[in-house]
This record gives structure tokens, C-alpha cells and sequence, in this order.
């Protein structure tokens, strides 16, 4: 007798992705989609899109959504968890928007300990605006505007928002996770469930980053990136749980 | 509430209590500072919202986020403040959703000075941030018509789902006058907030989404076309201007907010001489009382913009008056306001001040 | 009788062979001779019977392609 184990999310919509084949964004829709009816709270969920090529995410969530300028997403979700605390708010954000532009509404939503989930997609790149440098580049990495490679000297170095992040105290759980295999996929569900539980329960401000891909970007086939999410990006952003007040 | 001695700024924010706000995000800059203040104390003494943002930026946002859960939001700044929240303002228009926004204007430009001014109307009427789009913009002109303006802000903003600005300066902020809480407020429809993005369980079969982005160019073209439909009907119901000693002016004075009530005591002065001089005041700047130059006189000498600018409103009263009259100019800038003599000395020497 | 069985949305697949990866028994393989609507190589099971319901494939696709059932 045939029994289903794995389909495609009630949390989804039925658009079709906008993501470049064998991008890491899709695996991770997949999660917070799945994590969201696993917990029951789809129907009182808030998305709030940021600006990048997660920037339709507001039609993929199969819950209501609002788009924010770019960079403001926890602004945003600041805006709307405060006069509707009952319902679950959360960003989506690259790391152009997040760890650039976005760094200050960021990181002041965390230290009031905004009571919202942040999903942050780290691949070292822009890829929406066509592959330029980010604030999460390597050293060294090839973009359309470090030509010659990521230099400390000229650019400075991959910033580690889950370290910084790790020091604010209104965070309640903060893990820096990837997706490159089947297992860290899973445990990537894992760390995002656990996030919104955390919401469920009032403890503050929860966020997962997520250590992804960017094929067409890279120049790589979609399984080449997975090998370089791992072998190169994991190396300089180390995985693991920097902050679990549940646990504390 | 029988009339009490109050400053502009808490007067304001009492109206907005008032007026029935949930939510108040917002950042410290002078000259509006007791805003924020006394509604720090009182909102959330009421069960209601306030925040203080980490900048103007991220505090229009934060109305962003509220308004498109369907509450009652407003932030108050000043002119550079103003300037920070301009991208927000236009996310927040082009996404149809209402919100207060109290601008006290100060002088400019820059960091400029904690004066009042009235450098920011093109800021407020051509729309700081990108796009076709406009706000309601109210230039009241005492605190009195402040508050009476605040409390009826959100009905208007709910209604035409677009942002209401109230523009008034450093002065209004900072001075006290006595005033009237309880005048009655005019009735107005608001339709249910059926938009709002407060989960899917509020409206089963239905996804609500607060958006601006069009990547399909015909559709954003018919949003814009529709919200200018919406701007017609807000021309139409919501253009609100004074008339002041019109029945035969030699001279017509145009002024708004602070300027106005330092033009009534020239115009006084001037009558004390024997110089007729009437005043168009308008009162909504967006959208603009054009039809209050039709009320002119045909034998009047000129009219005389007077502003606390190098000129801005002074456009359009020169597309209003569309070459009919010559078109004089008196302002001061910097945040320096003119005794009422000066403005006697401008309309006697009418002719040095023709700009067209 | 297999204890696993993978169905594709064909229509859905960007062909980016991130399941044919990640299968632990190498059943999935990208037909080069077939597109979809989109243009997109598809993917198929050269060995059905060899699927162990693992779910491997269907973790990794981005885009909700697979299905996987289980022999109970």
C-alpha cells in the first residue's frame, strides 16, 4: 500500500518559482512553507518580501504578504508584529539586502528583541541585479564589480552577521545553517521550525541564516555550487547554533 | 474638553489620539520632538503602539508595515527627516495604503536650522520620492486648525487609501495657544480595511498583499493611471482654500500655514491706510485651490506670493493666475519670519517684486 | 516490489540534476533527448524498483517536482 512521504507544500502557492534552476532559494521556500503548516500557523502567517531575487516571495507563500523597499523587510515586520502581535511575521532577505542596505533595521529589530523570524540567505553575491559583489563575498571571489577578485584592502571582508548577531541580547535563537546536501537540508527544517516556534512562544527575535547557492552567477552548474557553498563558503561561515535562549 | 492653553506639537499628538491612531514609529529631530513625546507617554498608556525607530528611514517603514495590517498609523518628522522617509512615502502611496504623516517644517537646505520655514512644499506637493504620486497635503494655520485637521486626517487617509500629510512648521510646533479638542469632527464614510494583511484566516480564500512592484509595464501603467483617477475625485471633494477681505482688493496676497497669519496682520495695517488688499489661503496645498484665482477681481493690481522660501509655492500661483495678473514674490528664507510691516513695504512697492 | 516511487511534474523541472545527484542508488538520469515545455531536459528512473523511498531527490529539488511514496 502506497503511502505518500514527501509532496509539495500546502504553504506554497501554485506560481512556479522564479529561481534559476537549481538555486538554493527553492529549497529553502520549500522549508519555511513546510515548517509553517507543520506548525499550524499558515493562516495568521505575515511573509514580508524583501528586494533581490527572493523579492516575489510574497507570491509563492501561501499567506498574506507585503513587500518592503530594500533593506527594510525587519522594518516592516517590526511595523506589523507590534499592532498585530497574535499573528507570526517574517522576513525573507538576501544577503544584499540584509547584510548591506538592510544591516541597520536589522540589527535594531534583534536588539529590541522584535518578536519576528528572520530568513537570511547568504550566497555571497548579488543575483537578482546580475552578480555583483555583496558585503558576504569571499576574498578573492570573481563578481561583476570585484572583477579581480574580493580584495581585504579595496573591500574589506565577508561579513559574519551570525556572529555579530550572536551578541545581541533580544535574539532567542540564531543558526547559521546551509543546504548544499540532503542532511543539511533537513537540519536547516530543523533550525527554521524551531525559529518560529520560538516566535510561537514570545521569546524574541529568532533567525536562520542560510548558507545558499548562485549558479548562474558563480558560473556553475547548480551541482557545482552545492560543492562550493560547502568547500568554500562553509570554511569562512562556519555552521552551527550561535544563540538558543531555550537552551540557555 | 473646554478650551486649554497647549503647544502645538502635544496638541497634535493629542489629536491624533483623537483622531484614533494605533500606532506611532517615529525619530527624534527637531522642532517637532514633543510628538513622539507625548505620545510615548500616552499611547502606550492606552494599550496602543509607539516605537522609536532607529532612523526616519526605518520608522516609515515601520507605517508601512502597520498601515498595510490595516491600523491606524501616522510618524511626525521635520524637513530633513522628511527627506529620509521620502522612498517609504512612495512605497506607501503606490501601495495604496493610509497613514498621517506630521511634517513641522525647519529651515533648510541640509542640516540647515531648528526655524521655522516653508521650504519643503515642493518636498510635499511634487512628491520627494520616485514616481507619479501625490499625498494630501494640509497646511493648517493655527493649532486650532491643526487639531481639527489631524482628528479628521485618518478618515480622509482610510477613504482615498493614500497617505494624508500635515505640513506645519517649527512655529505651529513651538508656540502655545489655547485650544478646543471636542469641535465636532465632519462625518465621513470609512470603508472596512477588507485589504489588510493581518493573515489568511481573516479572509479564508483570499490572499492580501501590500505590493508596489509592476514588473509587467502595462500594469503598472494602469496603476498609475488609477491612482491619478484618485487624485481627480480628491481635487474634486478635498480642495480647501480661505478667502480673506475679497469683497474688492486692490492687491491679492497668497499665503499658507504661519506665513498667512503674519499676511492678516499686514493686511490690517494696510487697511488702516486705505489699501485694500484680500488673501487666498490655501489650506490643502495638494491638491491646490486653483479655482480660487477664478474669484479674482479683474481690475486687482497684482498678486503677491508671500512665502517663508526663495519661492516654491510661487509656481502655482503663477499656473493658477496663468498670466491674467502680475505676479509678485516676498519671501524669507533660512528660518527668519518678517514682521507684518515688511510685507505693507512689499505690496507699496509692489512693482520692484514682479517676477512675471 | 520497490519500498519507494517517485512521480515528476515534469512541467515543473528546471533540469538543474540536483536529484540525479543526490539519488543514493544513481536511479535518476537527465533525458537529453526530451524538454519540456520550458525547454528543460527532464529528468526519469532508469531503475524504479531500485528506489528505496529515501526522498533524497525530492529534498533537494527547489522546485516541488517530485513526489515520493513509500511501500508501507
Amino acid at each position: 500500500m502506497w503511502e505518500v512521504k514527501y509532496e509539495k507544500s500546502q504553504g506554497l502557492t501554485d506560481s512556479k518559482l522564479s529561481y534559476c534552476p537549481g538555486c538554493a532559494h527553492g529549497i529553502i521556500h520549500k522549508l519555511v512553507a513546510e515548517s509553517l503548516v507543520e506548525l499550524g500557523i499558515l493562516d495568521r502567517s505575515i511573509a514580508i518580501a524583501s528586494v533581490g531575487c527572493s523579492v516575489f516571495s510574497y507570491q509563492f507563500f501561501n499567506c498574506d504578504a507585503q513587500q518592503a523597499p530594500h533593506g527594510r523587510a525587519c522594518a516592516l515586520a517590526t511595523g506589523v508584529k507590534r499592532v498585530l502581535p497574535d499573528n507570526i511575521v517574517f522576513t525573507y532577505q538576501g544577503d544584499g539586502d540584509l547584510a548591506s542596505i538592510g544591516i541597520a533595521e536589522t540589527i535594531h529589530a534583534a536588539n529590541r528583541g522584535e518578536n519576528i523570524t528572520v530568513i537570511f540567505i547568504n550566497n555571497a553575491i548579488y543575483g537578482m541585479t546580475g552578480g555583483q559583489m555583496a558585503p558576504t563575498s569571499l576574498i578573492g571571489q570573481k563578481t561583476t564589480t570585484s572583477q579581480d577578485g574580493r580584495t581585504q584592502k579595496n573591500h574589506g571582508n565577508p561579513i559574519k552577521i551570525s556572529e555579530m548577531f550572536a551578541t545581541i541580547e533580544g535574539v532567542a535563537y540564531l543558526e547559521r545553517v546551509a543546504a548544499y546536501d540532503p542532511k543539511h537540508v533537513l537540519n536547516a527544517k530543523k533550525a527554521i521550525k524551531k525559529a518560529f516556534q520560538y516566535q510561537m512562544e514570545n521569546r524574541g527575535f529568532t533567525m536562520v541564516e542560510v548558507v545558499s547557492t548562485c549558479p548562474v552567477n558563480w558560473g556553475m552548474k547548480p551541482v557545482d555550487a552545492m560543492k562550493w557553498s560547502k568547500e568554500a563558503m562553509e570554511p569562512v561561515y562556519p555552521l552551527g547554533v550561535f544563540k538558543d535562549k531555550g537552551r540557555e | 474638553m473646554a478650551k486649554v492653553l497647549m503647544k502645538g506639537n502635544e496638541a497634535i499628538a493629542l489629536a491624533a489620539i483623537k483622531g484614533g491612531v494605533d500606532a506611532f514609529y517615529g525619530y527624534p529631530i527637531t522642532p517637532q520632538n514633543e510628538v513622539p513625546e507625548y505620545l510615548s507617554k500616552h499611547l502606550l498608556a492606552n494599550g496602543k503602539v509607539f516605537l522609536q525607530a532607529e532612523s526616519e528611514v526605518s520608522a516609515i517603514n515601520m507605517v508601512y508595515g502597520a498601515a498595510g495590517a490595516g491600523k491606524r498609523v501616522m510618524t511626525s518628522s521635520s524637513s530633513p527627516g522628511i527627506a529620509l522617509k521620502q522612498e517609504g512615502i512612495s512605497y506607501i502611496t503606490a501601495a495604496e495604503l493610509p497613514c498621517l504623516i506630521v511634517s513641522v517644517m525647519r529651515g533648510g537646505p541640509g542640516l540647515g536650522s531648528i526655524q521655522p520655514s516653508q521650504g519643503d512644499y515642493y518636498q510635499a506637493t511634487r512628491g520627494g520620492g520616485n514616481g507619479d504620486y501625490h499625498l494630501i497635503v494640509f497646511a493648517p494655520e493655527s493649532i486650532q486648525e491643526t487639531i481639527d485637521t489631524i482628528k479628521e486626517s485618518f478618515d480622509i487617509a482610510d477613504y482615498y487609501r493614500n497617505p494624508v500629510m500635515v505640513l506645519v512648521d517649527g512655529l505651529i510646533g513651538q508656540m502655545m495657544e489655547s485650544v478646543d479638542f471636542d469641535r465636532p469632527k465632519k462625518e465621513r464614510f470609512v470603508p472596512e480595511k477588507d485589504w489588510a494583511t493581518n493573515g489568511t484566516k481573516n479572509h479564508p480564500g483570499r490572499r492580501n498583499i501590500a505590493n508596489s512592484l509592476y514588473l509587467d509595464p502595462a500594469e503598472l501603467e494602469q496603476h498609475n493611471i488609477k491612482l491619478h483617477q484618485k487624485y481627480e475625485v480628491i481635487k474634486k471633494n478635498e480642495t480647501k482654500f480661505e478667502l480673506i477681505d475679497f469683497d474688492n482688493p486692490e492687491y491679492v496676497i497668497v499665503a499658507y500655514g504661519t506665513m498667512a497669519r503674519i499676511c492678516r496682520s499686514a493686511i490690517e495695517m494696510l487697511k488702516n491706510e486705505g489699501i485694500e488688499v484680500g488673501m487666498i489661503r490655501p489650506i490643502t496645498l495638494f491638491p491646490y485651490p486653483e479655482k480660487a484665482f477664478e474669484q479674482i477681481p479683474e481690475n486687482v493690481k497684482g498678486i503677491l506670493t508671500c512665502e517663508l522660501s526663495m519661492g516654491q509655492m510661487l509656481d502655482d500661483v503663477l499656473i493658477a493666475n496663468n498670466g491674467k495678473h502680475k505676479v509678485g514674490f516676498f519671501g524669507r528664507a533660512g528660518g527668519m519670519l518678517p514682521d507684518p510691516e515688511e510685507i505693507v513695504g512689499a505690496i507699496k512697492n509692489f512693482n520692484e517684486r514682479v517676477v512675471k | 516490489m520497490p519500498k519507494g516511487r517517485v512521480t515528476f511534474n515534469d512541467e515543473l523541472c528546471k533540469g538543474c540534476g540536483l536529484c540525479v545527484a543526490n539519488c543514493p542508488t544513481h536511479i535518476l538520469y537527465q533525458d537529453m533527448k526530451t524538454l519540456n515545455k520550458a525547454g528543460y531536459n527532464i529528468i526519469r528512473v532508469s531503475e524504479p524498483d531500485k528506489c528505496i523511498g529515501c526522498a533524497f531527490c525530492a529534498i533537494m529539488c527547489p522546485d516541488s517536482v517530485i513526489t515520493v511514496e513509500v511501500n508501507k
